[in-house]
């Protein structure tokens, strides 16, 4: 069923602790070394768990022998495929999400069973004593694998002829699907003004500094399965483990601890995480694995490749009248993630601006790489990419300023909600609920001081450098559901619990519940539990992605403490004998207004409402102080801003530095300005990384190039200029706090702005970037084939 | 990414770590670990033996002798780095040190640790070329030197034998009034060199360059000498040097491709970089020689 778009009431903000910058509750423990990572949980008598892996891009794995390494002192078994199918419900372990456009939905086996896609993918479990000694392991495996021709490129592989990237998929195009509206033809053919560009788009991987891990436990006198996960998705990876083990929901608990940085491959349940428990199952015995980072470069799923050709169509006064083109997408051996990442850059090329006709076809072509899934962004960089890159060709084309044919193109304010002519992956229209573009770019030339940029070009220019300044505008749905949860309990401790399906990689999930908690109860946010990423704490959950727990957690633990605030007056109202209207929540306490000594703890009415054996609870009230809330977000709420960058260029030796960066950023109403704050610095950050310095580089045989930092280059601190960032708030009406998702956003437009700083300050060359990343040794090549 | 099965070894005195390497095969010198430790973790040194540097004392040294600087292999790049006597001396190495790795891997970094590895893009080969460092060997066999001109052997490799260890590389300091220059171009800011390039020049008490030496990193295996480049110099002002044909000369020189650079590409960069390094070697040059 499709989401409806439904306006709510937009709620007074709640006071006095929404909208401010209050410290991270995460930070002490995290500070002082005392958080819980997978690697910190240690339980008695534990393996250590690796896996041997594909060398090769392609083959058809003829055997493997195990014995050798079993009889290694320290190891205790190698499991492969047919050793763990006989624990499984299944052969695959069924990832796939629902999509028209897929044609083949190939979904992963727990370990390879006879034939290898990826470098990388596992191919046996070895369980020993130490990592080291499963590692010392891997050279006593006999495998035998035949050779097969790798897809690398995908324009190779949608070729006629093309060699299969997987023998159970009769081609390689595993989805094929159109973005439309209108009539682009018709545009084209009445076009004052046209761009044809080509974009060969590379987005990096999620590189979390904790790698993902996996401790698995089962207790056979329970028949209890205990994951502790670092994933994103915790009642996700319980409802896999339940599909593809045969247990039950009781007996399945997966915990999230602290995780170490998420940004979108945790999303995904990875064979390891069923092939950990599985063998716990079958050991009897504690398993862990970590991830290292050789294994992170080649087994967890990453952003790759974008090929795009695409025109732009204008009138005589720079208005946009059509976009058409087309998409190849490298989306790599399996498909864990529908057409999420392409689809995600086909909507989010529209950004804030009136596109009349519009029609992109993407084609999705497998490769004998990792899967490509979303990282931050999620693909939504490159559509927004496409379309600025699209609009600063066209400003040359036209003479116009390029803020001025943006600012020509925006959709006004008057015009919210504006409804575009797509509709959304899970089906909805897609509407732009609230924000004000044009106000939004004026603000953020005037912070980055556009207008006298001249003058610092000319006189950087005399000192023989090269300043440019580039501009991006984009918008993000964010919020997506359908629904999260969350449960406010307070027992006779008076201890204020709350509890969530979200989960919790760094963002400050944590202090932005208790905020909104403490908000509508009256208390300090530092004495609220808040426990995110169990399952066993909350019957339901999703988890993190789509820039949306701000938006669907916290409106859900908002309404749940609100209906826990009604439950304390009306039982303190007809315990005290006074109007509800005379009750005030302070301190962890009820009191009467203007009598604070008069009250009652939180603790008392939560005991009185635990119950005594054989006792009535006070009149007209219900057992347990609680509440639970399953929020559903009618539809996406679209996030917005403006990007400007100011870069230096050596000309000589095609070396980029950035020496300014402007954000505005409007996400609604700002619940912690300051966890915004760094949602969006680090999301430019990850963006720059994109631009300017994140490769994985394969051979044509499919091989990984590039599997330490010292090859695949993570921006540092050396190179990140500072990072101003302003904020709008527009609220939505979409949910009642009037809040919108900033996890991503800050990442969407900084390739586009940094690539037209880049363009803008070798402009006397004529340069024009169709590259990501932009390395000095392609400016080289282009500056050379310019010269 | 764990280490291979290797036995430890902590030999106690200099006598001690040359009888072992005698009598051990496959084994590698533990110097600071900033390469060798990464590369045994990746399995892609899996030595039998592993025989620990950092236990031998009086490796360590950083003394004048006369007009070289001898600086003892185990010597970290951090102390070298802030040695007042290198500063002042050898102030091309002091400059080039700020370049290696980061701080942290400074701090534990070695001189001779960099020496023997031979990244190929590592800057301190580039300074021992333009220097004409002299590399002391030590085994049971005997103490041998030879100039770092002949000292490699390939991609990550020397000449350094089985049995030896690499104890001190002495440089000839250039006399007082000197002038130097480094610079390099990297992928990402402080990180690796794809091309780095030092200078030193040497003016007559008329003012012309009477003294050239031109290195450039990162092309192939080892650093190299951009001779013909420097011969162009050679008794020109500062004024009317030919710089630009000197560049042009060290852009000719041959470099190898790999997956971020083409090896034209850095051809081109040792051009530039030969010409900012000459102009600022010229520029912080004095005629008092």
């Amino acid at each position: 069923m499709a989401f409806e778009y439904a306006p709510v009431p937009l709620m007074n903000t709640p006071a006095p602790l929404f909208g401010q910058s209050i410290r991270r509750l995460e930070d002490d423990a995290l500070l002082r070394g005392k958080g819980r990572y997978i690697a910190d949980i240690a339980l008695p008598g534990m393996l250590h768990a690796t896996f041997l892996r594909s060398a090769v891009a392609h083959g058809r794995l003829l055997s493997i022998d195990v014995s050798a390494a079993e009889a290694l002192p320290g190891v205790h078994r190698v499991f492969t495929y047919a050793d763990l199918r006989p624990s499984l419900t299944c052969d695959r372990i069924p990832l796939a999400m629902p999509s028209g456009a897929i044609r083949f939905d190939v979904d992963p086996y727990v370990l390879a069973k006879d034939e290898v896609c990826h470098v990388g993918e596992p191919i046996a479990l070895v369980i020993a004593d130490s990592r080291a000694i499963a590692e010392d392991a891997f050279g006593l495996i006999g495998v035998e694998i035949e050779s097969l021709p790798a897809i690398v490129d995908p324009r190779l592989g949608l070729a006629d002829g093309a060699p299969q990237a997987r023998l159970d998929c009769k081609d390689n195009l595993v989805a094929r699907m159109t973005a439309q509206y209108g009539d682009a033809d018709h545009a084209f053919a009445h076009a004052a003004h046209v761009v044809d560009a080509q974009f060969h788009l590379h987005k990096g991987g999620g590189h979390s500094i904790e790698t993902r891990g996996v401790v698995a436990r089962f207790d056979a006198e329970e028949r209890l399965l205990t994951l502790w996960d670092s994933t994103q998705m915790p009642h996700q990876a319980k409802r896999m483990l339940v599909k593809t083990l045969g247990l039950d929901e009781s007996q399945i608990r997966v915990i999230a601890p602290d995780v170490g940085g998420g940004f979108g491959p945790k999303f995904v349940f990875h064979p390891e995480e069923l092939a950990i428990a599985a063998a716990a199952m079958l050991m009897r015995a504690p398993i862990r694995w970590i991830e290292d980072r050789l294994e992170n470069f080649t087994a967890t799923t990453q952003e790759r490749d974008q090929y795009w050709q695409i025109s732009a169509a204008a009138d005589a006064d720079g208005r946009l009248l059509g976009i058409r083109g087309r998409l190849i997408h490298d989306h790599g051996a399996y498909t864990p993630y529908g057409v999420a990442l392409p689809y995600n850059s086909a909507t989010n090329l529209l950004g804030p601006y009136v596109l009349p006709n519009y029609r992109l076809d993407i084609s999705l072509c497998l490769t004998n790489l990792i899967p490509a899934t979303p990282t931050r962004g999620a693909g939504r960089p490159q559509g927004t990419f496409v379309m600025e890159r699209l609009l600063d060709r066209l400003a040359r084309k036209t003479g116009l300023d390029r803020a001025e044919i943006r600012r020509r193109n925006l959709i006004s304010p008057d015009q919210m909600p504006y409804r575009t002519g797509l509709t959304t992956r899970d089906g909805g229209a897609m509407i732009y609920d609230s924000g004000d573009y044009v106000e939004s770019q004026r603000r953020a030339l005037n912070f980055a001081q556009w207008d006298d940029f001249e003058t610092r070009r000319q006189a950087a220019r005399k000192e023989g450098r090269y300043l440019g300044i580039g501009l991006a505008n984009y918008v993000e749905g964010s919020g997506r559901g359908p629904f999260e949860s969350a449960s406010v309990r307070i027992g006779p401790s008076g201890k204020i619990v709350v509890t969530t399906g979200a989960a919790a990689q760094g963002q400050g999930t944590v202090t932005m519940l208790a905020q909104l908690v403490a908000d509508v109860l009256g208390v300090r946010p530092e004495t609220i539990n808040v426990i995110a990423g169990d399952t066993a704490a909350s019957p339901l959950g999703l988890g993190a992605f789509a820039s949306r727990q701000a938006v669907t957690a916290g409106n859900a633990a908002h309404r749940a403490a609100s209906i826990v605030r009604e439950k304390i007056l009306q039982v303190a109202s007809s315990w005290m004998e006074v109007s509800a209207e005379d009750l005030e929540l302070a301190d962890g306490r009820v009191r009467i207004k203007g009598a604070p000594q008069m009250g009652r703890t939180f603790a008392e009415i939560a005991g009185a409402l635990d119950g005594m054996p054989g006792y009535a609870l006070p009149a007209g009230t219900s057992p347990g102080l609680a509440a639970a809330n399953d929020y559903q977000p009618s539809a996406l709420t679209y996030c917005n801003g403006t990007h400007v960058a100011e870069a230096e260029v050596d000309p000589a030796t095609g070396v980029v530095r950035l020496t300014r960066y402007t954000v505005v950023h409007d996400c609604g109403r700002l619940i912690n300005p300051m966890l915004v704050d760094g949602q969006v610095i680090g999301g430019v950050v990850h963006g720059i990384g994109s631009t300017l310095y994140e490769m994985m580089i394969f051979g044509e045989d499919g091989q990984p190039q590039t599997g330490t930092y010292a090859d695949y280059l993570l921006p540092t601190a050396d190179v990140v200029p500072r990072i101003a960032v302003h904020h709008m708030e527009s609220p939505t009406n979409l949910n009642p706090l009037g809040i919108k998702g900033a996890g991503e956003s800050g990442t969407i437009a900084a390739s586009a702005a940094v690539t037209a700083a880049v363009e803008d300050a070798l402009r006397e060359f004529g340069v024009e970037i169709g590259e990501l990343p932009i390395t000095p040794s392609r400016l080289f090549a282009l500056l050379k084939a310019a010269r | 990414m764990k280490p291979a099965p290797f036995r430890y070894h902590a030999p106690r005195s200099r006598a001690d770590l040359l009888a072992l390497l005698a009598e051990l095969d496959d084994s590698r010198l533990l110097a600071g670990g900033q390469s060798l430790v990464p590369l045994l973790n990746l399995r892609l040194a899996g030595p039998a033996n592993l025989i620990d540097l950092n236990t031998v004392p009086g490796l360590d040294g950083i003394e004048m002798h006369g007009d070289t600087l001898r600086i003892g292999a185990m010597a970290r790049q951090r102390t070298a780095e802030h040695s007042s006597l290198i500063k002042m001396r050898c102030p091309l190495l002091a400059e080039a040190l700020g370049h290696v790795g980061h701080q942290q891997t400074r701090n534990r970094g070695t001189i001779g640790g960099s020496i023997a590895h031979m990244d190929p893009t590592a800057e301190l080969p580039v300074v021992a070329s333009v220097m004409d460092a002299t590399l002391w060997l030590d085994s049971t066999r005997g103490t041998r030197s030879l100039p770092f001109a002949d000292w490699s052997a390939g991609y990550l490799a020397t000449q350094i034998a089985p049995d030896e260890v690499l104890t001190r590389i002495e440089f000839p300091c250039w006399p007082a009034g000197h002038g130097w220059g480094f610079a390099e171009v990297t992928r990402r800011g402080g990180g690796f060199a794809m091309v780095a390039a030092a200078a030193l020049v040497l003016r007559d008490a008329a003012g012309a360059i009477a003294r050239a030496a031109i290195a450039i990193g990162g092309l192939g295996a080892t650093a190299v000498r951009g001779t013909a480049a420097e011969a162009l110099l050679i008794g020109h002002a500062p004024g009317d040097a030919p710089i630009s044909d000197a560049a042009a000369s060290a852009a000719s020189l041959p470099a190898e491709s790999d997956i971020y650079a083409p090896s034209d590409y850095k051809q081109h960069l040792a051009g530039v970089l030969t010409e900012r390094t000459l102009l600022q070697a010229i520029q912080r040059s004095g005629t008092h020689v």
